[in-house]
Order: structure tokens, then sequence, then C-alpha cells
């Protein structure tokens, strides 16, 4: 019995240290998987600008599209307006 | 319109003018660089939206209590300056999101209910527009309850975990800052001011219009 828990105290032992050396960042070995860094690449950073442009082309054109909507809106109003208060002051 | 107008008008769309020149003299966020002056056009935005959702809230409760035709109309003119603001903030802040968070869209408390709120806003629109006889009615009360999730928008950065900033960063900004977020508020202000009063005159066009369809048929 003592023998059998010796063998698996040494056997975690092992594996404990194989698990831990494989994790050292001075490891030689490369590793298989993803490569963490600590900031992305240069190249590969999402712009800014793009980002700001569009938002600021939006609004303007959200502005200028929902002014032009009111114009014609209030023109075609008007005009029906003033065509039935003449058809009212003929009858 | 009022004399008023047409010199508000021309000081508007100066101001408009100039804004984006004041944006880059802005200085740069330490953390979020270039893509935070999106921030100049979306709070000024989002300010108008809550605005107009009072606005929108509290004219109609006065048309639904007194038959306030004109009230009603004012609401009205309110509710689509909501959507069209909301279509504003719901566009400008995924872009800066993107940037500085690294997602479009977060399902979060502030986010979740500023769109809920704006929704709400495009329902009321619908339902005036296509609801037929009594869609005052019922669009009144939705503008009511669209109101009253404006407050729940406001604190719920405050409440809940999100990654959208509270509201505290507006007190908290920087002299050159503050100076080109008030200037752009100005603007907004000035903009949402001259589009309610357009729109409150189409409706009353629009009103006078039927009242003379029924005068001559009578």
């Amino acid at each position: 019995m003592k023998s059998r828990v010796s063998i698996l105290i040494v056997m975690l032992v092992v594996f404990g240290a194989m698990t831990l050396s494989a994790q050292q960042p001075g490891s030689s070995t490369p590793p298989d998987g993803f490569v963490p860094v600590n900031a992305a690449p240069q190249v590969d950073q999402l712009p800014a600008a793009p980002m700001v442009i569009a938002a600021y082309a939006f609004v303007w054109v959200a502005l200028v599209v929902y002014v032009w909507f009111l114009w014609r809106r209030l023109a075609k109003v008007e005009r029906e307006l003033a065509d039935l208060n003449r058809r009212i002051q003929t009858r | 319109m009022s004399k008023a107008f047409t010199p508000v008008a021309f000081i508007v769309l100066a101001l408009f003018a100039l804004a984006p020149a004041v944006v880059a003299w802005a200085p740069f966020e330490q953390t979020m660089g270039l893509v935070q002056k999106i921030f100049y056009y979306h709070v000024p935005s989002a300010m108008l939206m809550f605005i107009s959702a009072f606005v929108c809230g509290i004219a109609s409760a006065v048309y639904l209590f007194k038959r306030s035709a004109a009230a009603d109309r004012l609401a009205l003119a309110a509710g689509e300056l909501v959507v069209l603001f909301g279509l504003i903030v719901m566009v400008t802040g995924p872009l800066w999101g993107r940037k500085a968070w690294g997602v479009w869209w977060q399902w979060d408390a502030k986010l979740t209910s500023a769109l809920l709120l704006w929704m709400i806003f495009i329902a009321y629109l619908m339902v005036r527009r296509f609801g037929g006889p009594g869609s005052e009615k019922l669009g009144g009360a939705m503008a009511v309850f669209g109101m009253a999730n404006v407050p729940f928008v406001y604190v719920s950065s405050m409440y809940w975990r999100t990654l959208h900033p509270a509201p505290t960063v507006v007190p908290t900004l920087q002299p050159g800052m503050r100076g080109a977020f008030y200037f752009c508020v100005t603007a907004f202000v000035g903009l949402y001011v001259l589009l309610l009063t357009v729109r409150r005159r189409i409706g009353e066009h629009e009103a006078e219009v039927e009242r003379l369809h029924l005068a001559l048929e009578d």
C-alpha cells in the first residue's frame, strides 16, 4: 500500500513539473496554439479616422435629408392650402 | 413663421458649419484618442432624444386630459424628432463603441433601454400614421409610456454594470473639451427648435387643409 502511494506521489510531482515547465515563458519549445501578446500589431489595429468620419457624415446626411423632407412637405401643404383658399373664394 | 426664424436659422447653420473645426481643435482624450470626438455629436443627439421624448410625452398627456389639438400636433412633431435624433444616437454610438470597446453592440442595460426607448417612438409614429381613427389617443398613451422610460435610460449606467460611461462624464469635462461640447450642444438645440417649429407648422397647415376640405364638401 505504501509503495503505491509513493509511486502516485512521484508521478504527481513529475507531471506537475512537466506542466509548469511547459508554461514557462522562457521555454525553448515553441507552443502549438495561439501566442498571446500584450498589444495587437500596429497594422492590424482598427483605425479611428474612418469611424469618426462615418459618424459625422451620417449625422450631416441624416439632418440634411430630414430638412429636405420637411421642406418638400411644407411646400406641398402650403400649395394645397393656397389652392383650397382660392377654390373657396371663387365659390 | 415668426420673424426670428430666418436669423436663428442662419445662426444655427453657421454653428453647424463651424462645429467640425471646433471639434478638431478640442484636445484628444488620453485613452480613446481620435474616436472620442464622436462624443461631440453623439451626446447632444442623445440629450435631444431625451428632451424630445419629454416634450412628446407631456404634450400627449395634455392632449389626453384636455383634448387640445395644438398639444397633439406638438406631440407628433416631437415624436418624429425623437426618432431622428435616436437614429443618430443608434448609428454614432456603435461606430464609437467598435473602436473604444471592440464591439459594435452590447446588450447591457444602457444600450438596450435606449434601443427600447427609440423603438417605442417608432411604434408611436407608426400608430399615428396607420392607426386610423382614435390613433391619437392610443399614440398619446404610448408617448407617455415612452417618456417614463427616459429616466431609466439615463440612470441605467449608474446602477448596472455597463460598457457605456455614466452621465457624470459631462460635468467633469476639461476646459478645452467643455467649450467644444457646449458649442455643439448650442448648435443642436438651435436646430431642434427650428425643426420642431417647422414640423408644428406643417401640422397646423394639414389641420387647416382638412378643415377647408370639409368646408368645401358642405
